[in-house]
Formats: C-alpha cells, structure tokens, sequence
C-alpha cells in the first residue's frame, strides 16, 4: 500500500446516487482468491456492452461510449467524484481493489457506506466526505472545464480547485495517519496482546460459556 | 437530573472494548467469526505472508455457501473459479485448524443461517464475517456486523477489531401485522420510508409490539435486511423466544451453564430511559404486502399500487435514478404491480430460506400449479438441516408436484455465483434482499417479495394481493 500524502489528478464525474459495490465489481469477478486483477473489471456492466467473465481479455470488447470512464477526457481519471451513499451494499473489499488498481487515488461524495469507506482506508484509497452543495459544484465545475483537476493535501485535509478555492475535509485523525504512515494495522494491534489476553481471563470468569474450549 | 440509560448496542459495546483509543476509536473483542469461501482467501494469505497465526481457533466457523451448486451431480457443478475457492477454503480451515462444514455436511448452508441454527450465535457476543448480512445475527442480541477482507485477516491474527462506536437508532413498530403480512414486507417497508442510508452510521434496534411477537426466524429477517437500510448492525432484546430457540442447539451451553448463560442473556435488553440518536415508529396494522419495482431496496411499494411516475420527484438526483431503474426493469409509470409478471421465482436467501419461510410458502402452494408462463421456479433451503426438516414435514413435495424444483442448500439466485441465475432481461420474483442491478445474472430484472407474495407470484403468473387468498 502506498503512502498518501497529497495527490493531483484529473476528476470524472460518475452522476448517480447510491452505487452499489455489485455495480463497482459484479459478483463472477468475486471467484478470484488474490487481490489484484480486478481494475479492468471496474463498474464491468456500465463500462462494457458484452457480459463480463473472469479471465477474459478487456482489450477487444465492446465499450459503451456513454459511461464516463469510457468518454476521452476522464480517461485517465485518478479523482471520482460521485453521489451519496457511495459503496452500499456488499461487503466486498474487491471494490476499493479493483478501484484502486483501474487509477484511483481518491473518491469524493457527500456519504459512503459504512463498510466500504472503511474498506477503503485498509487499502491506501481516500474517500472524502464534503456536503451537498459543494458536490454540486464540483460537478458543475468539471462538466464546464476539460481536464479539470482536483489537488487533494491529506496533511492539511484541504482540496484545492482549479479556481483556486480551497476545500476543507473531515477525517478522523487515525484514518488520516494510516494512510499517510502506511500502518500495518494488525502489528500495532499485536502491540496489546497482553491486554487482549487479560480481557480474555476476565471476560470468561463473567461469561464462561463463550470460552468452551477452555471448560 | 438522572442519567440516562444504556441501549443494548451501549451495554455490547461496553462489554467488548479491550482497549480505548485517543481518537475515539477502541479495540473490540470479537467472540464470534464466521467465514465462507469468497471474502477469506485473501485473509489467510495475508496471515502466511506475515506469518501470523489464528489467535482463538474454536472463535472461528466457516462455510462454503456462495458458489456452492445446488444440484446433485455434475451438470451445475462448480466452474474452476468457485471450486478453487471451496478447495482454499478447505485448506485454509485445514492448515490453520478451524472448524468447517463441508459441502456434503448436512450442517452446511446460508453462512447467517447456519450460525444461529448451530447456536454458533449466542446472545451477548459480538459477531463478525466478511459479509454485510452478518446484520443478521443482532436478532439475538448479538452485536454483529459485516466487515472486509482485511478486517478478517485483523480479526483472525487478533481477535479484535478497531472499531468506533456508531449512533444508536430505535425503530419501534407498534400493532399487529395481518397474518398475511410478514416481516419481510415490514423491513421493505421500513427501507422504503427511511431509505438505504437512513440508517448510516447506526447500530439500529428493532422493538415494539409487532417485534416482540415475531419468531426468530422473523426476527432474523428483518435484521438481515438492516444493511439495506444502510446500518452496519441491527438488534432485537433478548426474551423467551430467544432463548427457546437457542436451548439444545450444538454450540449453545451445557453442563449446568446453560442456566447462568440464560440469566445473563436476559439482561440483554435497553434500559428504560436509554437515549436513542434517532428514532422511528411505525404502525404494523397499516403495512400491506410489498413488492419491489426499482434497483435499489427502497424502491418499493404495496402490491395493490402502481409504478410511481418520477415525474413526481423533485429532487433531480433522485428522479435520474428512478428514470434509469424503470429503463432498467423495463417497466412504465403508473403500471399497476399486479399486471407485472416474472419469469422466474426464487425462494431462497438468508433472509427467506428458514422452515418458517418454506413453510408458508408451501402452504400458499399446496394443491395448486405454478402458471405456465413461469420459465422456472426454485426453492433453495438456506441450510441442508433446514432442508431435512422441510423434507420430514412433507414440504419438498408439495413445491415439486406443483412445479418448483426443490434445490440443495446455497445462496444460489440470491447472486447468481454458481449456475443458478436470471438471463438478460428475466423478470424474477424473489424472496432475497437486493435488486441491484445485474444482481441475480446479468441485466436480470428482481422483485424483492416475501415468501409468500413470491409463491403466489408463481401460481397466479403475476403479482397478487397474497391477503385475497385463503390464508392460514
Ligand atoms: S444468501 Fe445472498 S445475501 Fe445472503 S449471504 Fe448469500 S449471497 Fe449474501
């Protein structure tokens, strides 16, 4: 995972409310037991005309020209900016992979879905929540201006338009730092062993039928 | 001035913090990790590739249920990708020392219906597997909740979580439901009033009248179906039914436990005076049989209405979306529901496939035909003990002489993994819990019903008003 510390990049606008993580990566992706792989499969129904099987080459079938991803200027997108409640749905963590892997850095919307904003963070991608209104703009911003881009400072928790009106976003400051430090998060866990072995003892004096292995 | 009291979500949280952070967040001990075959491989290479071990084997389960077949024999049987997840499932549970039921293990089924049906699930645990539907199990007054990839292989080094308390909602359903209204048509009606992200960032409990009179099975239901409503959690108190449907089950305690287990269980439930962030009521008595029109849950309406007409939405994002889900289902404003007719039906799922949903389903069903114009009709238990029971109580013959195919155990339709699914454009009556675009096959079209509008869906061809039929 890489360390995110501020990123530039040009923003697609994906206009729609509450997509779903089938949508970001169907299910028939899913059969996979790595974690790479999944970028070319990103949002498969919207992006290609056939049905999508695992395996197959992306290179020859046939794109629907109308998707955003597909339209020339937000090729090379690295910034989504989309609706509200972003990710919902299942659990799957194959979404932020397979986002990730296609380019992006970062998603913009006015809410996500609880697993799947969390989802993100374990994998390096910033979701970045901001209200209603400035979304608005922001789309109205990058429909008027090809090759707009968003430059987003984690440190400073601030975006900067090409306006260069300045953006202030929310993050919990542990999110923040597991991004921009790389935390290998199970590692610093391990670091309470001791603790988690005391409320081990403690909590089977007071519930002793959740530890039958040990009756 | 009193204080006030603690919601159950508080009182499990209380109980499960090993650790607070500065930040907020705390360190959750997890007593319950259930696992299937799609969200684990990726976990259990992460533990090799750090060479971290299983921190408490006898907390984990795991099940194959995804990408199962739900034939006998080989026609349906698993594609190289699904078999290769079963066999790693196989070999991680093997290599690592965990428990797991097999494909050809009666115990195997639905991952959220296996847990409660074994008594994996017990009140007063906190619970967790790589799937939203873990939602599930708060019917027990268990804090249970969906998680990620990397958050099993967390839980599986650690048996902890690092978590950050959500708000507390109450959702309270006052009345009675008509015996021909279930609970799957109250949480479809719930989600169609509060919406997919109404309950964002919630633990929700579910109460009231309507609640407390529910089985479990009932109960699970509408737990189940609390991520669609956008909660990570949802919870049911603990009282009789929960504890008579935990008594004697495999992994429920014994040995003179059992009655000190039961005495603390029935604590398990809000304080009086407890402070709810949100809070809804409802009235059962006025909710009718639901059918689902859209491509998101809360695109819902009763079955003796019509397609709405977007035109009569005013915010914009909302009526592209409606727009775009009726171009999808192909359907037309002001159509009634009842002239819409599926092509398939499926009753399965974990939030349909208990004996109490087969049972009414059947019970709609006995002594009649499922129509011609219906290409396929199946009946998917969510377990293979659940599919036991059906079959001892006569069940399975019913649905075959009058047309359905009577299926092996799986998640099957719900998301179309293995072989069963809808082809481009099929219209699907089914008693799972998402209409997501391409959710059930590849540009399918899902009417999300209870098992019992999804039976009579099958006979009459169409959707009907189930409350019109002989009901008992
Ligand atoms: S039945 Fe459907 S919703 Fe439930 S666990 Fe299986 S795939 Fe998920």
């Amino acid at each position: 995972m890489e360390n995110f510390l501020k990123h530039k990049g040009l923003v697609a606008p994906l206009d729609r409310a509450d997509v779903d993580t089938d949508a970001i990566i169907p299910k028939q992706f899913l059969k996979s037991v790595e974690k790479t792989g999944f970028g070319k499969y990103l949002f498969d129904t919207w992006r290609y005309l056939d049905r999508g099987e695992p395996g197959m080459d992306c290179t020859d079938r046939p794109i629907n020209r109308d998707f955003v991803l597909n339209i020339e200027r937000y090729r090379d997108a690295t910034i989504l900016l989309t609706r509200g409640n972003f990710g919902c749905g299942s659990s799957r963590e194959h979404a932020p992979w397979a986002l990730i892997e296609y380019g992006f850095h970062a998603l913009i919307a006015p809410s996500f879905a609880d697993i799947f904003y969390n989802n993100c963070f374990k994998n390096g991608l910033l979701p970045i929540t901001l209200d209603d209104d400035v979304i608005e703009k922001l789309f109205h911003e990058v429909e008027e201006m090809p090759g707009y881009k968003l430059t987003i400072d984690l440190e400073k928790q601030i975006v900067h338009s090409p306006a260069s009106s300045i953006i202030e976003f929310d993050i919990e400051l542990s999110r923040r730092q597991a991004l921009m430090e790389g935390i290998d998060e199970i590692g610093m866990t391990l670091k309470y062993r001791k603790i988690i072995k005391k409320y081990e003892v403690a909590r089977q004096l007071e519930a002793p039928w959740l530890y039958p292995e040990l009756s | 001035m009193t204080m006030a009291g603690q919601t159950l979500y508080d009182k499990l949280w209380e109980t499960h913090v090993v650790h607070s952070n500065v930040d907020g967040t705390s360190l959750i001990y997890i007593d319950r990790h259930l696992l299937h075959e799609v969200t684990s491989p990726q976990a259990f290479s992460g533990l090799r590739l750090s060479k971290h071990d299983v921190w408490r084997r006898s907390s984990n389960l795991a099940v194959p249920d995804h990408n199962v077949p739900t034939t006998d024999g080989d026609e349906n049987a698993t594609d190289p990708f699904s078999a290769l997840q079963i066999e790693k499932l196989d070999e991680n549970c093997s290599d690592f020392g965990i428990t797991k039921f097999g494909l050809n293990d009666p115990r195997q089924g639905i991952v959220h219906v296996m847990g409660p049906e074994q008594g994996a699930t017990l009140p007063g645990m906190t619970v967790v597997c790589g799937d939203s539907h873990t939602s599930t199990h708060g019917a027990f007054g268990t804090l249970a909740f969906g998680i990620g990839t990397s958050e099993v292989e967390h839980v599986l080094a650690t048996q902890c979580l690092i978590q950050k308390k959500m708000k507390n909602m109450q959702i309270r359903v006052d009345g009675e439901l008509d015996p021909a209204v279930t609970p799957k048509d109250l949480i479809l009606y719930i989600i169609g009033k509060i919406t997919t992200s109404g309950g964002r960032g919630h633990a929700i409990e579910f109460g009231g009248e309507a609640i407390r009179v529910l089985s479990m099975e009932g109960r699970m239901t509408i737990c189940n179906m609390a991520i669609e409503a956008g909660a990570r959690a949802a919870l049911m108190a603990v009282d009789q039914a929960t504890i008579d449907y935990l008594q004697g089950r495999p992994f429920a305690p014994t040995r003179g436990m059992w009655e000190k287990a039961v005495h603390s269980w029935r604590k398990l439930k809000s304080d009086e005076n407890a402070y709810f962030d949100t809070i809804h009521h409802f009235d059962a008595a006025s909710i009718e049989p639901q059918v689902t029109w859209g491509t998101s849950p809360e695109m819902v309406v009763p079955v003796g209405s019509s397609v709405p007409d977007p035109a009569d939405e005013s915010d914009i994002t909302k009526r592209a979306g409606m727009e775009r889900a009726l171009d999808y289902m192909g359907l037309k404003p002001g159509t009634p529901i009842s002239e819409i007719n599926p092509d398939k039906v499926f009753i399965g799922s974990c939030t349909n496939s208990r004996i109490e949903d087969l049972m009414a389903a059947a019970e709609i069903v006995r002594g009649r035909k499922v129509a011609d114009s219906i290409k396929q009709a199946m009946v998917v238990p969510g377990s293979g003990l659940v599919k036991q029971e059906a079959e001892s109580r006569g069940l399975d013959k019913v649905f075959t002489e009058a047309g359905f195919e009577w299926r092996n155990s799986g998640c099957s339709m719900c998301l179309g993994m293995n072989a069963d699914r809808l082809e481009p454009k099929e219209r699907c009556a089914s008693t799972s819990n998402r209409n997501f675009e391409g959710r059930q096959g590849h540009l399918g079209r899902t009417h999300l019903v209870s098992p019992v509008m999804a039976a009579a869906a099958a006979v009459a061809g169409k959707f009907i008003d189930v409350r019109k039929w002989n009901y008992h």
